[in-house]
Parts: C-alpha cells; sequence; structure tokens
C-alpha cells in the first residue's frame, strides 16, 4: 500500500530533525543550538511544502486527509479527538513557553566589537584605520629578528595571557572555566583571522572597559594592559599570535 | 494615426532627431555640468590665475539638540526615514521599469510579436502613477529635511549645490520623456516612429540613471566623505565629493537591485491581475506576463549577491570601524534577517518555476529531479544563514565550553556563505533550464553529448566553488579568501553563460511535446510572487537601514556630528518595526497603484444618465 503523502511529508520533517539532533548532539560531540534548530526546521518544512505542493495532484494528495477529517461524516470520532487533542498541545506547549523559569535569560552577544575611529592609549590618540604593527616589517626584512620578537612575545603571552586564553591559545586556560562568556579562542577560524592588527591592539591596550557603548553589556573580564604592558610588548605579543596559531592578520594587500 | 503619409514622417523625423539632440545635448551638459566634471577644470584654472577668490568654506556645523527644530507629537528621525524609504522603494520601482520595459520593446521589435509590446506598455502604465508617488515622496522628503535638518541641509546643499540643481532640471526631462514614452506609444508605432519611441525609451533609461548616480553621491558622501577636509571645509571640488570611495559599488548594486525589485513588483502586479482574472485568455495573459515579471527578477536577482559582496568589501575597505559595525556588530543581526529574506527569495522564485511547469505535461519527465533541486538549496540556504554568533542558553553554552561551535562555526563566516550562495544560484539555474525543456524533445544529433558536456560543467564548477571556498576560505589568509570569492563568482557565471549558450543550441528546432498552456498554473505559485514582491521590498527597508546606521552618531561620517536627541543607534527590534511599517505603507500603496491601472480600464454603462443628443 502506498504511503499517504502527509504521512510521509510527516515522516521526513520528523527524519530530518532527529538527523540533526543524532548527527550533532551525539555522533560530532556538539549540541546544535536550539535556536538554530528551530530556525532550520522552520525551513526544512517550507522546503518540504513546496516538494509536495508543486503539482496539483500531489498538493491535493497531501491536504485530502486532513480535508476528508473535517469533511467525511464517518471521521467524527476521530475528528472530536483530534479537535480536542490539537488545541491542548498548543496549550500546553504555550504554557511551557510562557511559564516563569530559573534559567537565565539568553544573551544575544556580538562576537566582534566595533572598534572606534581613533582610540586612546599611552596618553597618545592612535587611529585605528591607518596602525601598523612597527615589527611586522621585520618579517621579510630581518626574519631573525622577526623570529627573535616572535619569542619575546610569547614570553609575554605565557606569563600574562595564559591563565585565560589556554596554552594552546584556545580559550581554555585554567581560569577560563570560571568566566561567563570564556576567553576568546584564537585558534578559531572567525577570531583574529578576521581582524587588523590595529584591532587587537586596541582590545589588549583598553580591555573590557574600552568596549563601545553600542551592544553593551560586554561584561567582558579583559584587563587594560596598558597598564602593565608597554606598546612594544603588545606589539610583540600580537606576533606571537598570528605566529602560532598560523593566522594572518586582515590586509588588503596581496603578499 | 496609423497611416503614415511620407511628408508628415519627414516632419515628424525632423522634430525627433531635433528633440534627441537637444535632450543629448543637456544630458552631456549635466554630465560636464560646472563644479562636477568641468568645475575641475576651472578650479584648476582658478588655483593658478585668481587664488584670492577661490571661494571659501565653513567647516561642519558643530550642533547641539537645540539647532533641531521640532514639532510636537512628530518624531522628526522617524518621519525622515519612512519619507526617505518610500521615495526610494518607488524610485527603484520606476527607475527599473524603463529599463526591462526597453528590452522588451526591443525584443517585440526583434520579433514582432505584439504581445512584447502590449506587454511592456503594461507595464511602463503601472509604473506611471508610482512615478507620482515618487515625485510627491521626494518631495516630502526634501520638506522634511529642511524643516528638522537644517543644518545638515545647509551643509549639503553647499556642498552639492550644483548636482543638486542640475538633478531638479533633469527632473523637468525625465518626466517628458516619460510622459512622451507612455502617452505617445500607439501614436509612435510603425518603421520609423517605432525607433524613434525606441529612443525615447533609451534617453528616458539613461536620464533616470544619471538622476540615481546624482541621488548616491550625496548619500555616499554622508558614509565616506571626499573633497572636505577632517574638519568638514570643503576644497571646492564637487567631483571630488561626488566620486567618493562608496560612490560607484554603491551605483553598481542600486542598479542590478532596482531591475530585480522592478521585475518583483511588476509580478506581484501580473499575480494580482491573475487572481482576480475571469476569463481564461485573461488568466493566460497575465500568467505569461508573471513568467516574464519572475524571470526578469531572477536574472537580476542572480548577480545581485555579488554586487552586495563588493560593495560589503569597499565598506570594510574603506573603514574597519563600518565593516565590523555591519557584519560582526550591533546589525549583525539583521543580516541574519536579510541572508533569511534572501533565502526566502530564491525559494519562492524556484517554486515558482516548478509551478510553472505544471503548464506543460511535458515536464512530467523532470519530476523526478525537483526534490533532489529542493535538497540542495534547503541545504545551501541553511548554510547562508547559520549566524557567525549563535544564541546559546546557558545549557547548551555549558555543553560547548564556551560561545564557540567547532562545526558550526566555520559555517557563520564569508567564504561559507560564499560558496553556499553560488550553489544555490547554480542549482536555480538549473530549475530554469529544466522548466525551459519542460515542453520539448531536443532533435539534434549531438543532444546526447550536450547533456554531458553540460553535466560536465555543472560538476566541474561545483568542485571548484567548494575548492575555492574550503581551500582559500579556511586555510589561506583573509585577503586571499576576500578574494576567493572572484574566482567563484566567475566559476557560476561562466557555468549559467556556457550552459544557456549549449541549451539555446540544442534546443533550436526542438520538438515539442506538449505544448505550454498559459494560465494553468496553480494559484499557490502567484502567491510565490508576491511573496518575492514583500520580501524584497522588506529586505531593501531593513538593508537600507543598515546601510544609513552604520554612520551612529554622525550626519557625515567623522566630519558633521548628529546631535540631534535621535542620535543614538535604535534597538534591532525598534528598527524592524519602523522599516515594517514602512513595507506595510508601501504595499498599500502598490496596492492603490494596482487598483488605479485596472480601474483606467473599466467603464460603467452611462446611456441613461446622458442626454440622447437629438438627431
Amino acid at each position: 500500500m502506498k504511503m499517504p503523502r502527509l504521512l510521509q511529508a510527516v515522516l521526513v520533517v520528523v527524519g530530518i530533525y532527529a538527523g540533526f539532533i543524532l548527527v550533532f548532539d551525539y555522533l560530532l560531540g556538539q549540541v546544535i543550538p536550539s535556536s538554530l534548530l528551530s530556525m532550520y526546521m522552520f525551513f526544512v518544512i517550507a522546503g518540504v511544502f513546496m516538494v509536495y505542493t508543486y503539482t496539483e495532484e500531489s498538493a491535493r494528495e497531501l491536504v485530502a486527509p486532513i480535508k476528508a477529517l473535517v469533511e467525511d461524516p464517518g471521521k467524527k470520532r476521530l475528528r472530536n479527538v483530534v479537535f480536542i487533542i490539537v488545541p491542548l498541545l498548543v496549550a500546553g506547549f504555550t504554557y511551557q513557553r510562557m511559564s516563569p523559569s530559573f534559567e537565565a535569560p539568553v544573551e544575544l552577544r556580538s562576537i566582534h566589537p566595533a572598534p572606534p575611529a581613533t582610540v586612546k592609549a599611552y596618553g597618545k590618540r592612535f587611529n585605528l584605520a591607518t596602525l601598523e604593527n612597527p615589527f611586522r616589517q621585520y618579517e621579510k626584512s630581518d626574519p631573525d629578528k622577526f623570529r627573535a620578537l616572535v619569542r619575546e612575545g610569547g614570553d609575554i603571552y605565557i606569563q600574562n595571557c595564559q591563565y585565560c586564553h589556554g596554552d594552546k591559545l584556545d580559550g581554555r586556560g585554567p581560569y577560563a572555566a570560571g568566566l561567563n562568556p570564556t576567553p576568546l579562542n584564537f585558534q578559531d577560524v572567525g577570531t583574529i583571522a578576521q581582524l587588523q592588527e590595529s584591532f587587537l591592539f586596541w582590545r589588549i591596550a583598553t580591555g573590557g572597559p574600552g568596549l563601545p557603548k553600542e551592544a553593551a553589556p560586554w561584561i567582558s573580564s579583559m584587563p587594560v594592559w596598558q597598564d602593565f604592558l608597554t606598546e612594544d610588548e603588545i606589539w610583540k605579543v600580537i606576533l606571537f599570535l598570528y605566529d602560532y596559531t598560523g593566522r594572518r592578520p586582515r590586509s588588503w594587500e596581496h603578499e | 494615426m496609423t497611416i503614415n503619409s511620407p511628408r508628415s514622417n519627414n516632419r515628424a523625423r525632423r522634430v525627433w532627431l531635433a528633440f534627441l539632440c537637444l535632450s543629448l545635448l543637456l544630458i552631456l551638459f549635466a554630465i560636464g555640468l560646472p563644479g562636477v566634471d568641468g568645475g575641475l577644470a576651472h578650479a584648476a584654472e582658478a588655483s593658478t590665475s585668481d587664488v584670492a577668490d577661490a571661494p571659501t568654506y565653513l567647516p561642519a556645523p558643530k550642533l547641539t539638540a537645540a539647532d533641531y527644530p521640532t514639532i510636537k507629537g512628530v518624531n522628526s528621525r522617524i518621519a525622515v526615514w519612512l519619507a526617505a524609504q518610500l521615495h526610494l522603494w518607488f524610485a527603484a520601482f520606476v527607475l527599473a521599469v524603463p529599463i526591462f520595459v526597453f528590452i522588451i520593446e526591443a525584443i517585440g521589435m526583434a520579433t514582432r510579436d505584439k504581445r512584447y509590446d502590449n506587454m511592456a506598455y503594461e507595464f511602463i502604465k503601472v509604473s506611471i502613477t508610482a512615478y507620482s508617488f515618487t515625485a510627491i515622496l521626494g518631495g516630502l522628503l526634501t520638506f522634511l529635511l529642511v524643516l528638522f535638518y537644517p543644518h545638515l541641509f545647509q551643509y549639503m546643499s553647499t556642498i552639492f549645490k550644483e548636482s543638486m540643481f542640475y538633478y531638479a532640471l533633469l527632473f523637468f526631462l525625465e518626466s517628458a520623456t516619460l510622459y512622451l514614452y507612455y502617452y505617445g506609444w500607439h501614436w509612435l508605432q510603425g518603421e520609423f516612429r517605432k525607433w524613434v519611441h525606441l529612443s525615447l525609451g533609451l534617453l528616458l533609461n539613461a536620464v533616470g540613471t544619471l538622476l540615481m548616480f546624482l541621488a548616491n553621491a550625496w548619500v555616499t558622501f554622508m558614509m565616506s566623505p571626499a573633497g572636505v577636509d577632517p574638519a568638514g571645509v570643503f576644497s571646492g571640488d564637487a567631483w571630488a565629493a561626488i566620486h567618493n570611495f562608496l560612490w560607484n559599488p554603491i551605483n553598481l548594486h542600486r542598479v542590478i537591485a532596482n531591475i530585480a525589485y522592478g521585475g518583483s513588483i511588476v509580478g506581484a502586479y501580473a499575480a494580482f491581475k491573475f487572481l482576480s482574472a475571469r476569463k481564461p485568455e485573461q488568466r493566460a495573459h497575465y500568467d505569461w506576463m508573471g513568467y516574464n515579471a519572475n524571470f526578469i527578477a531572477i536574472s537580476a536577482l542572480l548577480p545581485l549577491p555579488f554586487a552586495g559582496y563588493y560593495l560589503t568589501a569597499e565598506i570594510y575597505a574603506y573603514s574597519q570601524q563600518m565593516g565590523i559595525t555591519l557584519m560582526g556588530g550591533v546589525f549583525a543581526w539583521l543580516f541574519i534577517i536579510q541572508a533569511v529574506l534572501i533565502g526566502t527569495l530564491f525559494l519562492s522564485a524556484n517554486y515558482y518555476l516548478w509551478c510553472g511547469m505544471g503548464r506543460s505535461d511535458g515536464a512530467v519527465r523532470y519530476h523526478k529531479y525537483i526534490k533532489y533541486l529542493a535538497i540542495v538549496i534547503v541545504g545551501a540556504f541553511l548554510v547562508w544563514f547559520t549566524p557567525h554568533t549563535l544564541v546559546l542558553t546557558n545549557e547548551e553554552l555549558k555543553a560547548l565550553g564556551g560561545p564557540y561551535h567547532k562545526y558550526l562555526g566555520p559555517l557563520g563566516i564569508m567564504p561559507a556563505k560564499n560558496t553556499a550562495v553560488n550553489i544555490m544560484i547554480l542549482f536555480t539555474t538549473l530549475s530554469f533550464i529544466f522548466y525551459r525543456r519542460a515542453n520539448k524533445v531536443a532533435t539534434v544529433s549531438w543532444a546526447s553529448a550536450g547533456n554531458a558536456i553540460q553535466i560536465a560543467l555543472f560538476t566541474a564548477g561545483i568542485l571548484n566553488i567548494f575548492f575555492l571556498g574550503i581551500y582559500h576560505g579556511y586555510f589561506t589568509n583573509t585577503v586571499y579568501k576576500v578574494a576567493a570569492s572572484i574566482p567563484q563568482v566567475l566559476t557560476t557565471l561562466t557555468i549559467i553563460v556556457s550552459s544557456t549558450i549549449i541549451d539555446s543550441l540544442m534546443y533550436r528546432g526542438a520538438k515539442e511535446v506538449a505544448p505550454l498552456h498559459w494560465g494553468r498554473v496553480s494559484d499557490r505559485s502567484q502567491y510565490a510572487l508576491f511573496l518575492l514582491a514583500v520580501a524584497f521590498t522588506w529586505l531593501m527597508g531593513l538593508m537600507g537601514y543598515i546601510r544609513s546606521g552604520i554612520r551612529q552618531h554622525w550626519h557625515v561620517t567623522n566630519v558633521f556630528r548628529d546631535a540631534s536627541p535621535d542620535a543614538f543607534t535604535p534597538g534591532l527590534g525598534y528598527a524592524a518595526n519602523v522599516v515594517s511599517v514602512g513595507t506595510i505603507l508601501f504595499m498599500a500603496m502598490v496596492i492603490f497603484v494596482f487598483w488605479i491601472a485596472d480601474v483606467s480600464g473599466r467603464k460603467t454603462p452611462t446611456d441613461a444618465y446622458w442626454k440622447t443628443p437629438s438627431a
């Protein structure tokens, strides 16, 4: 017997939903966020609807069981059951969504704060659009000097930064578990690889208190490093961050 | 009027040639207007010969909240915002319609198929009322700017005084050409007259585009000012101010987007007429019209993501601050809505094509492929809108050990998006190829070889797109990551162009196996056309807000500070609500435009009302 198309469609949707959970939560071991899953499922349902309704016959077959349920006098008992169960399910779902809980509200956080045009640090004003790492030039002109600078940057990192950002620069330092949001993972392709060195200088020099007012609260515990490190030390740490992760700072010129 | 005597033809020829020459002269004059191109030369001469006479300009004013006039009960920002947005929606529509009306008219002339001429006329008819709305809303916007932001208007008009003056003059030429083009449609028929009419269409488009480019210069100057010093003192070089960093990226983006948008609005008009048609021949006509409008919208939609990407890359290149505010900062979530709406456009366009295959019984051969197209398009769409910053509950945050998702995180950045959008575009092209083949069978001897070439082309292209996206996107530095989008686009365009050429050659003289029945299409497909128009409108509103909003608390970025009480970036929900209200207002006005176009064809019997003339 041919399976009714409505049942087929429902099974496809349920199958895809279960597939997302199975693949992400169990096979890959990284949960799929519920907010994203609901967005995904909305468009999966739209896609399934499109496939099942683009021909007249298929659309008719899809809605036939629903039409029969509403119109067929022989389905009175089933109709009454469905008409009681469906509103109860909707009510139960609504209640569940609306009832207060002890769960902290979901936070919508921007990963990259937008930098100001200029920034004040070390008693000077820096133009972030034109600011460049003064040591970057040695990468080509004097590789030995560059290596030495990177090593110095590594030492500064290990002495100051690894407690939070981790000795593998993956954001999993010894103190990371105590922080929310967790420290930045520099290995991630979406962090320093996306940014110019001037952005990193701004973030390190002015820390959490230097974050812009927009998109607040940032709840960042990043210290204001200009109080502890020199300007050159910050630039050396930046060299180290890119060198260790194998990333290149964002630039507009081919190398 | 249909009989043309040689004498009247000659006279008409002379009149029209004179008119065209005059119009072209006016355009050339406008392009070389003093203070713009010519101004450069004048400025150079002036600097050498008579520096003392050079005008001196004041810096951008430093305002306080008291400098902004208010009217009790009126929120000045929302008033300007809505007026500007409504003006832009209508302007986009009325600038786009003449572009494809011109093309359709030319197709009609080439094929001598009257249906194209009738359709082109009906399209331009719809845009006539919309043209009035554009002008009214433009006037309203100017009044509101003068009223609520007088210092800003004064500053802008000091810099752009020439272009504003010629803009106003060009508007006369635009109006005159449009009215001649529309009201002269049935008059200017036949050999030479038709060419005159087509030339008028060309002139109309040239003037319209020039008008838009001038207005774009003012808008982009506010984003990426040029020709002024850091204090906002104007150098006197108007061309530098016009030709600012973001002018051309916006010009390109708006021209393409306008065509897509115009196509979607006339598609909605055709759907409106189709759904209200009573006779089968009317349904057939409006089905055909809707199909053509959708074709125009989709043809322009396909290159649009690339133009958008170019614009955004240029914004990043101009200012890291603007770029990050745009896509990583406060506006990032509006970009997710944008991605969802663009995906919706692709889904509804494909659905319309699949439904349209029902017009021919021969389409059954291709039904088995539709589900695979749907899987790929929806799959690519999911990647396209996966956000970089995930919204996580505390439990999810704990389970992941931080806000970064090992597998979904990489989908949040541009290489994944670029790959996904190229795949979506290619599979939409496949939908179109299937649609075109629905009622035909190729009869050329090399048909199977042609199919094999097309399959090879698509396979190689898709592999190349994936390679470029994955290798350059994740394993090289940012400059190559951004640059890799260009070969990706070129791959997609190569596939589209070559497969279209191969398909046209293969299906030349093809056997028709089942005729196309225009009008035999479901009502559902017409709602897909409405969805297309609404999604476009909403999308333009949201993106327009972002484009303007990334200036944040500046009237003119880093030069002229906004000190009004509204100089804050509103919350995303608030902005989305304003844009949604604007969309509803615009849609209501568009329905009025459709209704008016419909009313003009209605006639009420009046025999009992009027006195019968005595014999």
